[in-house]
């Protein structure tokens, strides 16, 4: 279980938090979402578990553990992370990116096994065993955002937080990617997930979250959360809520000005 | 491929010796075998340094000798030997020590001008501009030197390895093999950090930590081959390229193949820069600057 305690963070040269006490908890066997607009600091607490923006104030958890005294290592044993872009600035075969995700499971000299198991088995996991043979470089936007997962998955651990994993793809591989990070989190896994795409949302997820301007500005179920007037006021677009008549769940519909 | 280059390295020169004799010869002892050894060993160095400062800059221009590595070595060993402290031991501390000052430099000025994170080619441009200073410092510095240390100095500035010696060779050796296995080790590191600061992080990299000592290591090799063979330019620029043409992917190929193809292509470079217009000795660096300048034109205009 991730949770994050009143979380501050401050840019340099910029006056207003970028996270001003933010408190969520990612529990273990549920998808957690969260959501919001641009800038209102989803990648901002993703950058701060992994060590690249300093914390003010506040505290994130791994279980009882202070993440943040974790050395980098031994954080990425433990939570897999999906940050919002990554390119190899030279071309790598796929199967040799996959394993990248397992250098912080490495012995002394960090070496890295392309054939290591656990890559094939994320491969699988994340549908792009045909990609293995096939360089980085080579990949469509939609492939290597797949790929990203499988590197993902490959790195194990009892967490996975993912920085808006669903861009570049479409909608079948969109939907694809929601049935796999919620099976993930059916079989025990905490996963938090940073998503535009509130609809899918509030089909997959067991608990949104919702930041406005570095704060929680809701927190809930999909259908407590997915209020008419809470969305409207914090993404400044008239919208209304409805239900979607295939499915049921809450469906936000952003109307024309 | 190189043990071929190296044979023919000491038969070839002024005095043409048969291969037979190659063990015996007094000027190949004396001359030739020091001179051979030393240039594998700056190719080596270079290939592996650029290797490594590609990887970590994620940046296929980056190389000691335009970031403005290669310049600052030269003026902390210049600065050495103004103060009489010049010797095989201390030169190339004094050029490691002028090399972390122009990369510290660099970096400042590359990541106020690029904002967050640097811009390739602001790094590449801050290089440059670092290096100018350096050779304008020595410039300044020999002014009020004798004609023979201007000389002397100009022709180590374009980079030469005529004037191997023994000590000075077992320095750059242990510098070079220290330096070297220290990049190679950290290889998988280097593999993270080219898919950026925020990915390697991810999968568990110190990025701050790995990157600054990965720089240290990479500068460490390139200062020390400025002090024993001066100023060899776009060495490190254009063998990882031919490393990666041929295959390698992951870092720790790519090191172990640029300190072949470096070792090679200085080898190679020398043999030229002493027999095209034999019996003069044309500057190493010129022979290297001659082929890489090129080389560094048409990658940059493919580079986004």
């Amino acid at each position: 279980m991730i949770t994050v305690s009143d979380l501050i963070v401050r840019y340099p040269g910029v006056a207003s938090p970028a996270l001003d006490g933010v408190s969520l908890r990612a529990e273990r066997g549920a998808l957690t979402a969260l959501v919001g607009p641009n800038g209102s600091g989803k990648s901002t607490l993703v950058r701060a578990m992994i060590g690249r923006v300093a914390v003010a104030q506040g505290s994130i958890r791994i279980d009882s553990e202070d993440a943040l005294a974790l050395s980098r290592r031994d954080f990425a044993r433990r939570v897999a992370v999906v940050t919002q872009r990554d390119e190899p600035a030279f071309p790598l075969l796929g199967r040799e990116y996959i394993a990248l995700g397992r250098y912080a499971h490495g012995g002394l000299f960090r070496t890295v096994q392309s054939d290591d198991p656990a890559v094939e088995r994320a491969a699988e996991r994340a549908g792009v065993t045909a990609f293995l043979e096939r360089r980085t470089d080579q990949l469509s936007g939609g492939e290597w955002q797949r790929l990203r997962i499988a590197r993902a998955l490959a790195q194990g651990g009892e967490a996975l937080v993912l920085d808006e994993p669903t861009t570049f793809l479409d909608i079948g591989h969109e939907m694809a990617l929601f049935e796999l990070l919620a099976d993930l989190a059916r079989e025990g896994l905490a996963v938090l997930l940073v998503s535009h795409q509130l609809n899918l949302v509030a089909r997959f997820a067991s608990h949104v979250v919702l930041l406005h301007r570095g704060q929680v500005a809701a927190a809930g179920t999909p259908t407590a959360v997915m209020q008419g007037s809470v969305l409207e006021s914090v993404y400044e677009w008239p919208l209304v809520v409805t239900h979607d008549p295939a499915v049921g769940a809450p469906m936000l519909v952003p109307l024309r000005r | 491929m190189l043990v071929v280059l190296f044979l023919v390295a000491l038969a070839v020169g002024p005095v043409a010796i048969p291969m037979h004799d190659l063990w015996s010869s007094e000027i190949v002892r004396a001359v030739r075998l020091p001179r051979a050894v030393l240039a594998v060993l700056v190719g080596a160095a270079l290939g592996m340094s650029g290797g490594a400062l590609q990887g970590v800059l994620r940046n296929g221009l980056a190389e000691p000798y335009l970031l403005g590595v290669s310049g600052g070595a030269a003026v902390g060993a210049v600065v050495a030997a103004m103060l009489g402290l010049a010797g095989p031991a201390t030169t190339p501390v004094a050029a490691l020590l002028g090399a972390v000052a122009a990369v510290v430099l660099v970096l400042i000025v590359a990541r106020v001008g690029g904002g967050r994170g640097a811009d390739p080619r602001v790094l590449i441009m801050a290089g440059v501009v670092v290096g100018a200073f350096a050779n304008a410092a020595i410039m300044v510095a020999l002014a009020s030197a004798p004609a023979d240390t201007v000389r002397g100095a100009v022709w180590w500035m374009m980079g030469s390895v005529a004037d191997a010696n023994w000590p000075g060779i077992a320095w750059l050796a242990g510098y070079v093999t220290v330096g070297g296995a220290l990049l190679l080790l950290w290889a998988p590191e280097i593999d993270a950090l080219a898919l950026g600061d925020e990915a390697a992080a991810a999968i568990g990299v110190d990025v701050d930590r790995a990157s600054r000592r990965i720089f240290l290591a990479a500068a460490t090799v390139a200062a020390a081959t400025v002090a024993s063979a001066g100023l060899v330019g776009f060495v490190g620029l254009v063998v990882p390229h031919i490393a990666r043409s041929g295959g390698a992917r992951a870092h720790r190929a790519i090191l172990g193949a640029s300190a072949l193809v470096g070792a090679g292509l200085v080898l190679a470079a020398d043999i030229a820069a002493r027999t095209v217009r034999a019996p003069a000795d044309l500057p190493l660096g010129a022979i290297t600057a001659l082929v890489g300048v090129p080389f560094f034109l048409s990658r940059l205009r493919r580079s986004p």
